[in-house]
């Protein structure tokens, strides 16, 4: 498939600025890992989003759902009128991701740390039954803050889950809170096996996502919060920000 | 009870390839033979209860019955949000089995103590909330409910009552029918509640479970709209069931509790018992100032 990804782009500007809500850089942060993700590596069929063969995505940093909700629209979960409705009281697309309501959205994030164990649990689980779906989580830079990480990266070294991949989306965010330094090195030392990419880079990111190991792997993925729009880039003022008439012009023209 | 716990579990484990037992480092001695047999599905999660309750639900995702374990103050206070979040929110089936009920560590402090668990829970939409009385009584009630595909949570005390009574899941329990009050006793209290009213005219309702609440039973025997409530964690926590349940009828509410405070003694949980009016002695006084309004 063609490249949609200013297109997606657009729709979540779009949605955003309908709505009023959304954190649009940090969807676009993590837009070329999703979609990398959906369109070349997990096994998962839109008709079917609960089969048993499924391969498991979770998005820890749930804030991001406005990307997961476009490349999910994309990739034919539900019809891309549903981003039209983001945000209102009985659209089944929110601030962040509610598995009982999103097709495709295994499980119910926002509170950060959390979609890190559930997915340690969701490989745990595979391995009791002897199955061999792949599991990938996608966490934030700043949610390595949260205790959590850590715990499930020793429990899931501790258990082999081999079967588990995680992203970091390493855009460098709250380093003006608490710098996080070499996570890949964090990571090793938890009993990890892990590398460094460019999270933009499609081919990279592709690479580093079918590399098998007999350990977890972590995938620490430079990038760029608000990447493909120039006046968003490592801007904080655009953290929790919808556009103003005036911005979203500029936005769409500048869009990449 | 708990080793009731590790009788029950065992068996499920046995029959049932869904149900994984997590522990909080807590109980390894006791399931040494389930560990055996089990390997795969029986493990010692280690000392990370925020991230062993999230993983727990990651398990459900997969179809997996999680029955998580350690003791109450870690289980329930640490975790409150992954409960809420985790399996709360994404309406996941899930079993929390507490040790240390309200003061059962006396002697360990305050860190350990946790009267707090079913009022905190009960704020968590879904979550089911069972106090067995009895070693017995767990059996029957964890049998009936672990795979139901809700959150639920047992929890596990030292103190018991003398004699099982037939009990069903989320269903009071008519111990004695009278006339003047009716007591709610809730799981371990319901000992002193019968000692409390011995030769008094009154009803006994016994409950073990606190949601789901039975308004029937109790809407059904509060004839004298004079209600008695003996609970074994902090006070109070079903007051809101009573009054919604009877009204718009007027109703005397009477409460035996733990109070809200830093227990900060240590001790036996007998003392802490002594300490705050959890007497038979006690509940008759508050029964008999009850009957006479």
């Amino acid at each position: 498939m063609k490249n949609p990804l200013k297109k997606l782009k657009q729709i979540i500007v779009n949605a955003s600025a309908k709505s009023g809500e959304g954190h649009i850089p940090s969807a676009f942060s993590i837009l070329d890992i999703l979609w990398t993700l959906y369109d070349k590596i997990l096994k998962i069929d839109p008709k079917n989003p609960r089969a048993d063969d499924r391969d498991f995505f979770i998005l820890s940093k749930g804030h991001a759902s406005l990307g997961l909700y476009a490349v999910l629209a994309e990739k034919e979960f539900f019809p891309l009128s549903e981003l039209e409705n983001f945000g209102k009281f009985n659209s089944i697309l929110g601030g962040h991701p509610d598995r009982n309501k999103v097709p495709g959205v295994e499980a119910s994030t926002g509170s950060l740390g959390h979609g890190f164990p559930i997915s340690a649990g969701v490989a745990l689980g595979l391995k009791i039954k002897e199955k061999s779906n792949k599991v990938f989580v996608l966490i934030g830079d700043g949610e390595c803050n949260e205790g959590t990480v850590w715990e499930s990266a020793l429990l899931a070294s501790h258990h082999n889950l081999s079967n588990l991949c995680c992203i970091v989306d390493y855009n460098h965010s709250t380093d003006r809170a608490l710098e996080m330094g070499d996570i890949a090195e964090k990571f090793k030392a938890f009993g990890w096996d892990s590398c460094v990419i460019n999270g933009h880079d499609h081919e990279e990111i592709y690479n580093a996502l079918i590399k098998k190991s007999d350990k977890p792997r972590a995938i620490i993925a430079n990038t760029i919060k608000g990447y493909g729009a120039k006046s968003m880039e490592n801007n904080p003022a655009w953290h929790h920000k919808s556009p103003s008439p005036e911005e979203f012009d500029i936005l769409l023209e500048e869009l990449s | 009870m708990r080793k009731q716990f590790v009788k029950t579990v065992e068996s499920i484990l046995e029959k049932d390839k869904k149900a994984v037992l997590l522990l909080g480092d807590i109980g390894v001695f006791g399931f040494k033979r389930a560990f055996e047999l089990f390997p795969d599905r029986v493990l010692n999660i280690g000392i990370l209860e925020q991230s062993a309750v999230g993983l727990a639900a990651g398990l459900s995702i997969n179809g997996l019955i999680p029955i998580i374990h350690t003791i109450a103050p870690f289980l329930v206070e640490r975790s409150i949000e992954q409960l809420k979040d985790d399996f709360g929110y994404q309406k996941l089936g899930g079993n929390f089995v507490s040790v240390g009920a309200s003061y059962d560590y006396a002697a360990l402090g305050c860190t350990h103590h946790c009267p707090g668990d079913v009022g905190m829970l009960k704020n968590i939409p879904g979550m089911e909330i069972v106090l067995p009385g009895t070693a017995e009584e767990f059996d029957k009630l964890f049998r009936k409910s672990y795979a139901n595909g809700k959150p639920t949570y047992f929890r596990l005390s030292e103190k018991q009552n003398s004699q099982s009574h037939n009990v069903k899941f989320g269903q009071a329990e008519i111990v004695k029918k009278g006339k003047l009050a009716t007591i709610l006793a809730v799981g371990p209290m319901l000992e002193l509640a019968i000692m409390a009213a011995e030769d008094l005219d009154v009803t006994i309702l016994y409950y073990t479970a606190i949601i789901p609440f039975d308004k029937k039973t109790l809407k059904e025997n509060s004839e004298s709209g004079k209600i008695l409530l003996c609970e074994p964690y902090y006070a109070g926590a079903l007051l809101p069931e009573i009054l919604e349940t009877l009204s718009p009828k007027p109703v005397s509410v009477e409460s035996i509790g733990v109070p809200i405070q830093m227990m900060t003694n240590y001790g036996t949980a007998g003392e802490h018992d002594e300490s705050i009016g959890f007497t038979y002695k006690n509940i008759r006084k508050k029964l008999l100032k009850l009957i006479k309004q």
